[in-house]
This record gives structure tokens, C-alpha cells and sequence, in this order.
């Protein structure tokens, strides 16, 4: 791991207050999607468009149980892929990393700080396609499923951010990146989506929500933990040259 | 006065794939000297900023760079040096102010020095507007700022007069001409100016260093040649 | 240097793998319901068992290259994933077989090896691909490692999660919760094990030398023939040998001025 060198002493008038460098990363990419919103929006409107394409293309006005899951899931992820797609692009286009490489702080913080956003973007994205699912599609009520399906969904980002934000830094500096990107994350989420899918199914079941398998939920979570740790640790080689 | 030099390379080497963009290049930069880069396009001028700038390692060799050896201490270096490349490094849907706050917040710096830096290169009036509604000579300025905002010892500098008229470039001067007091590496294709401005001239070709000498023994023609 | 491992590496396989065969046809039981085609197993759960191991000794040589940063650990870890992808697909191939045979489907997805088997080779199908569109050899090897890294972490994990979300409905031949298998299967069964580890191996080894080879060849004509004796290296998924770039070109007449510093 390597050091940030010696700390600095914080000098009178600093802004506000001495900002953590994965937050002044974190802060400049929100503000840039505020300012030009572009990665959030087309996963809203994919997510929508999908739930119509699943309608026609199963021929079912409702759906419940597994399947609801299925759908939801697959929607969400393939609608991450887009937002995995754009998320090192501005650093990309603007000359490439350089701007942040060359500032004397720890490289992981740029790790951190987008896997960040795009947990933040998907929580966005899915607080409106729940409610889109659950109008267009979802047979059963949604509000006894909510508490569950919230902790499902909060667990999937995490994988979704932290194997999403590391595939993303492959792929963006090589030459196909939007294929590579698609190709080597979703095999690589099965895992995440088994457990989601079978965590949640039970949540959406037709006659009423059942209980919350922690089983699944722990498979998350240790999904969550040993890729986390895993990228956290490697992420690091992608940027230096 | 600090009798270490600012840069030390000695047998420098940096591979792409089987072709070498760099080497065996050794030279010395005593501190507070402009050292001025020549060569034909290809030449390794810009990968040399890039290893001194720590974005790349190098692969043979040695670079002491400030007194810290790369790549080991690499990330003792990166908040000393400046570097102004053909990118802007600017995020284009952010104002300069935006921009060049993100920047003193990864290197921890007062909110004043942002607006002192904007006052003295006159873009306080347009320093509000996204970056990609400014011309180039505008945008070459707030790049300019970037680069010194952290009062880096050392500079380096792509081309630093492109784009810019007269007026901008008198503006700019100070911060990073040879009155600033900072060791310089410039890359330049201006044989005749680039001589006036240095202290030390290196010729590049294939990588190699094909001329080496203080400015004050060379003349144009010499650093024609290497164009030939 | 290689050619003696190769030797004796080939000999032992082609002992093991006829050692195997012989086994497998005239010692190991016939299967009562499944008949001559169930013998297809030994052949595709050895393979499935190293090409599972193959891929996490992929990873960890892959870590071995990003601590050492010695591009020796790149081309074997390459090599290994590579050869692992080829027992992946003879893998699926039998266990569609042996499905086909066993329970009339091509396909079936209770069987959570199988499952598993699928998509970590849907993953590291993109393994090639990546590294070919990586130009630069130095970072190719290094986002190669790191995507190894990454997939090999990811294939216990798989199989984990697979197994555990499959409903057992069809009766699995390497049972040993019910009674274990018969010793005839048993000793059959690891042999087989070792002819295939061995198989692979060889392969590898086989592939390391080969490359090891031609870039020595190459650095050689460089040095005696000039750089352009050598034909220009085009786009490569293939992990360089050290040796190869370094600059073994006769050196060159300095430029015009001489230099004082």
C-alpha cells in the first residue's frame, strides 16, 4: 500500500474544512452529473423501456414471485452496465487521468469515490424503476416487500459498484471498451445476481410477502466483502504506468 | 541555496513494446536552471515530461527528480510539480473556479490563492462560465493556473506559448517564466526562442540524446540539425 | 534448458493417459442405467477439476507478476489461463455428452458443476479478447493480472453460489454423503485425475517453451541481423519474454554537437 507522504498542516483559510480527497473526487463527479446529467437519466429511461420490452416480450400483464425478481434484477443490472459504461469518461476525455494523477493523494481514493457515485446513481435510478416496476409489472403490493427489497438493493450496489467501478477502469483505456465492459461484468455479478434473485423472490410472491432468506443475503454480503477488498487492493496497478 | 540538483536522469530508459521512447538519456538540472527540449516529432520530448512528471515509470536507469528517486518516491514528488500539457486537464462542464477548486482540494489548499491566481491572469470575469465556452488562449490561461496553483519548484511545460497572444502571454510571465525562480523543463520546436529562454538545451532523437550543452554554446543551426 | 522436462514430462503423460484409457475400458464397472457413454466421466470431471484449479493458479501467478513485477509470472499465468480455457470448452463438451447420455438433455441445469463450468468460461472467454485490445505490452500484462486476479477469486465464489442456489433432483455419481463410490470407479477415477493434471501440464509447458523460444530467436536476430531483420511485431493477446525489447541494437554515432555536461 503505498503512502501519501508526510500530512500536510492545515494552513488558516482552507476551504471550509480539509476535504478527504475521495470526497472532493466524489463531490466533483456528482456535481458534474447535476451539471450535465447524462448517465442517470439513460439508465431511467432504459429501466423504463426494458419493463415495457419484458411485457411484450413474455406476453404477461403481471408478473410475481421469481420471475418478478428476475425481471427487476436483470433490468437493474443491465441498466448499470450503462452506467459502468460513462464512469470514468470524464477523466478519460479531459486529457485522460493525468489531472488527478498527478495530485499527491493515495490512487485507491479514486476508487473509492467512484464505486461512491455510482452506488449513489443506481440508488437513484432504482427508487424510480421500483416504482415503475411496481405500477407496469408487479402483480402483488409492493409496500410489504419494501423493507426487504430496500436491503437487497443496497447490498447488490455494493457489488455492482465496487465490480463495476473496477471493470470500468480496465476498459476504459483500451481500445473496445463499451464491449468489454458488458462481457467481462456480467459473468463476473452471476454470483451477486443468484443471490439477489433468490433473496428477493420470496418478497414479491403472489400470495403475499414472505420472509427475507438470510442465507441469500449473507452470500451477498460475502460477495460484497471479498470483491470489495479485492479490487480495493488492486485497483491501484490499473492506474500506474 | 540548495546545491542538490533538481534533476538527476542518468541511463534512462522507457520501452513501448520493442521500440524505446526513451533511451539511455542522462542529464543533470541544477536547481532554479530552464532546461529546453528539442527535437522532431516522435522524439520522446513529451514522454520525458511524463516520467518527470510521474505519470510513467521509468523501465532502465535512474531519475532523481527534487532529490527523491522514481519510481519509489514518486508520491513524494506529485505535489511539486506542475505540469501544462497539450490537455487542459479541465473538466469542460465545470467553471475555472470549479475546476481549479477541485484541484487545490486534492492539494489541500487555500480557497485565496484560487482567486489570487485568477485576478493576476484577468480571468476573474469569466472564471463562472463552463470551461468549454472559453477560446483557447482563455482556456490555455486557466490551465496555466492549474498548474502553478500549488506553487510547485518544479515546472513542466509542453509548449506553454501555444495558443496564446501577446498580451495573455505577458500575463502568464511571471507565474511561469524565468522570474518565477522555478526549475523548468520546456519542450519547444522554436530553435532561435527556445535557446533565448534556456539555460540548458537537450536534443532528442529516437529517444536518444543526440545534443547536450549549455545554451550559451549553441546556435540555431545546431538545433536544426536535429530536425533533419 | 526446457527440453528435458519436456521429456520426461511427455513420457509420464503418455504413460498416465494409456493407463487411464486402459482403465477406463476394461477395469472400471459398467454403469447399470447409464450404460458405456456413462464412462465419459472420467474424462469430464478431471477435466473440470483442473481447469477450476487452473484458473485460481492463473490468478495467483498473476499476483505473483504484479508483486515481482517480473513478466516471467505474466506469460505463465497467460499460458495457463489459455490452456485452462481449451480444457474448459473439451470440459462442456463431455458434460454435454455425458447430460445428453445421462438424462436425455443437452443441457441441464441441476448439474451446479456443470452450471458453474458455463460461466467462468463465459468470463474468461473475454480474457483474450481484452489483452488483445490492449496495445501497449507493459500495461496489457498488468490489466491482465489484474482481471486474473479478479476471475480466479471469482470461481470459488461461483461455484458457491451455484451450488447452492441448484435443487438436487438428479442422483450425482460423486455422491459421497450415500456411500462413496465403489473402489473399481474410485481408483479409475484418480488416475484419470492425474493423467489430466499431467496432460495440462505438458501443455503448458509445452506453450512456455514454445514462446520462451521464438522470443530468444528474435532477440537473437535483432542483435546479430539489426532491427530489421525482424519483421515488426503486430497487435499480440501473447505476453512478451523479457529480453525481447531490450535494446541490443549496435549503438548508434552520436549527434553532430558534443556533449559538455
Amino acid at each position: 500500500m503505498k503512502e501519501n507522504g508526510t500530512r500536510l498542516r492545515w494552513p488558516r483559510g482552507h476551504l471550509r474544512h480539509p476535504m478527504r480527497p475521495s470526497m472532493a473526487l466524489l463531490r466533483k463527479d456528482l456535481l458534474l452529473e447535476r451539471r450535465a446529467p447524462e448517465a442517470v437519466p439513460a439508465m431511467l429511461l432504459f429501466t423504463v423501456t426494458t419493463f415495457v420490452l419484458f411485457h411484450f416480450g413474455l406476453g404477461r400483464d403481471e408478473v410475481a414471485g421469481r420471475l418478478a425478481a428476475g425481471v427487476l434484477l436483470v433490468t437493474l443490472l443491465f441498466a448499470a452496465i450503462l452506467g459502468i459504461n460513462r464512469l470514468f469518461v470524464s477523466e478519460q476525455e479531459e486529457g485522460g487521468f493525468d489531472g488527478v494523477l498527478l495530485a499527491p493523494i493515495d490512487r485507491t481514493a479514486l476508487f473509492v469515490a467512484k464505486a461512491c457515485a455510482l452506488f449513489l446513481f443506481l440508488a437513484l435510478v432504482e427508487l424510480v424503476a421500483v416504482a415503475a416496476f411496481s405500477i407496469l409489472l408487479l402483480g402483488p403490493s409492493p409496500w410489504p416487500a419494501l423493507p426487504g427489497l430496500i436491503l437487497v438493493l443496497a447490498l447488490l450496489n455494493v457489488a455492482l459498484a465496487v465490480v463495476g467501478t473496477l471493470v470500468s477502469a480496465l476498459a476504459i483505456r483500451t481500445r473496445a471498451r463499451d464491449l468489454i465492459v458488458p462481457i467481462v461484468a456480467l459473468p463476473m455479478l452471476v454470483p451477486a445476481l443468484i443471490a439477489a434473485a433468490r433473496a428477493s423472490a420470496p418478497l414479491l410472491a403472489a400470495d403475499g410477502a414472505g420472509a427475507l432468506p438470510t442465507k441469500w443475503l449473507a452470500v451477498l454480503a460475502l460477495y460484497d466483502l471479498v470483491f470489495g477488498l479485492l479490487a480495493y487492493a488492486v485497483f491501484d496497478f490499473l492506474l500506474e504506468d | 541555496m540548495d546545491a542538490q540538483p533538481a534533476i538527476e536522469l542518468r541511463g534512462l530508459g522507457r520501452r513501448y513494446g520493442e521500440r524505446a521512447a526513451l533511451d539511455d538519456v542522462t542529464v543533470t538540472v541544477p536547481t532554479g536552471a530552464t532546461l529546453v527540449v528539442f527535437g522532431p516529432n516522435g522524439a520522446g520530448k513529451s514522454t520525458l515530461l511524463r516520467v518527470l512528471a510521474t505519470l510513467l515509470r521509468p523501465q532502465e536507469g535512474t531519475a532523481t527528480v527534487l532529490g527523491e528517486p522514481l519510481p519509489d518516491r514518486d508520491w513524494a514528488v506529485r505535489g511539486r510539480v506542475g505540469l501544462l500539457a497539450h490537455e487542459a486537464l479541465l473538466y469542460r462542464d465545470l467553471s475555472a473556479r470549479e475546476n481549479l477548486r477541485f484541484h487545490a482540494r486534492l492539494h489541500k489548499l487555500p480557497a485565496a490563492r484560487i482567486e489570487e491566481l485568477l485576478e493576476r491572469t484577468r480571468l476573474a470575469g469569466r472564471a463562472d462560465d463552463p470551461v468549454r465556452t472559453l477560446s483557447r488562449g482563455l482556456l490555455q490561461r486557466v490551465a496555466v493556473c492549474r498548474t502553478v496553483l500549488h506553487d510547485p519548484p518544479l515546472l513542466l511545460l509542453d509548449e506553454p506559448r501555444a495558443n496564446l497572444d501577446p498580451a495573455a502571454a505577458e500575463l502568464i510571465e511571471p507565474l511561469i517564466g524565468r522570474a518565477s525562480g522555478r526549475t523548468r523543463v520546456i519542450t519547444s520546436h522554436d530553435p532561435a526562442g527556445g535557446l533565448a529562454e534556456a539555460d540548458l538545451a537537450l536534443g532528442l532523437r529516437d529517444g536518444r540524446v543526440a545534443l547536450l550543452a549549455p545554451a550559451g554554446e549553441l546556435d540555431a543551426g545546431a538545433i536544426e540539425e536535429l530536425y533533419r | 534448458m526446457h527440453g528435458k522436462r519436456l521429456r520426461v514430462l511427455s513420457l509420464a503423460t503418455l504413460a498416465a493417459l494409456t493407463a487411464t484409457f486402459a482403465l477406463v475400458f476394461f477395469y472400471a464397472p459398467l454403469d447399470a442405467d447409464q450404460g458405456f457413454i456413462q464412462k465419459i466421466f472420467y474424462v469430464h470431471v478431471p477435466v473440470a477439476i483442473v481447469t477450476l484449479i487452473a484458473y485460481v493458479v492463473g490468478g495467483v501467478f498473476a499476483a505473483l507478476h504484479l508483486r515481482t513485477r517480473d513478466r516471467a509470472w505474466d506469460l505463465r499465468s497467460y499460458v495457463v489461463i489459455h490452456i485452462a480455457i481449451i480444457f474448459n470448452i473439451l470440459g462442456l463438451v463431455t458434460g454435454a455428452i455425458w447430460a445428453k447420455a445421462s438424462w436425455g438433455h443437452w443441457w441441464v441445469w441441476d448439474e451446479p458443476t456443470l452450471v458453474s463450468f458455463l460461466i467462468v468460461f463465459l468470463l474468461f472467454a473475454t480474457y483474450q479478447p481484452l489483452r488483445f485490445s490492449i496495445e501497449d505490452p507493459e500495461r496489457q500484462s498488468r490489466y491482465a493480472s489484474v482481471f486474473a486476479i479478479m476471475a480466479g477469486a471469482f470461481v470459488p465464489l461461483n461455484f458457491m453460489a451455484v451450488r447452492a442456489a441448484t435443487a438436487y433432483v438428479h442422483p450425482r455419481v460423486l455422491a459421497t454423503s450415500d456411500g462413496g463410490m465403489p473402489s473399481q470407479m474410485a481408483l479409475t477415477f484418480v488416475v484419470a485425475i492425474v493423467a489430466m493434471t499431467l496432460l495440462f501440464a505438458l501443455m503448458c509447458t509445452y506453450e512456455i517453451t514454445s514462446k520462451s523460444t521464438s522470443w530468444q530467436l528474435r532477440a537473437l536476430r535483432r542483435r546479430l541481423l539489426g532491427d530489421e531483420a525482424v519483421a515488426p511485431l503486430g497487435r499480440s493477446a501473447a505476453p512478451a519474454v523479457d529480453g525481447a525489447g531490450t535494446g541490443s541494437a549496435p549503438a548508434r554515432p552520436r549527434g553532430t554537437a558534443e556533449a559538455t555536461s
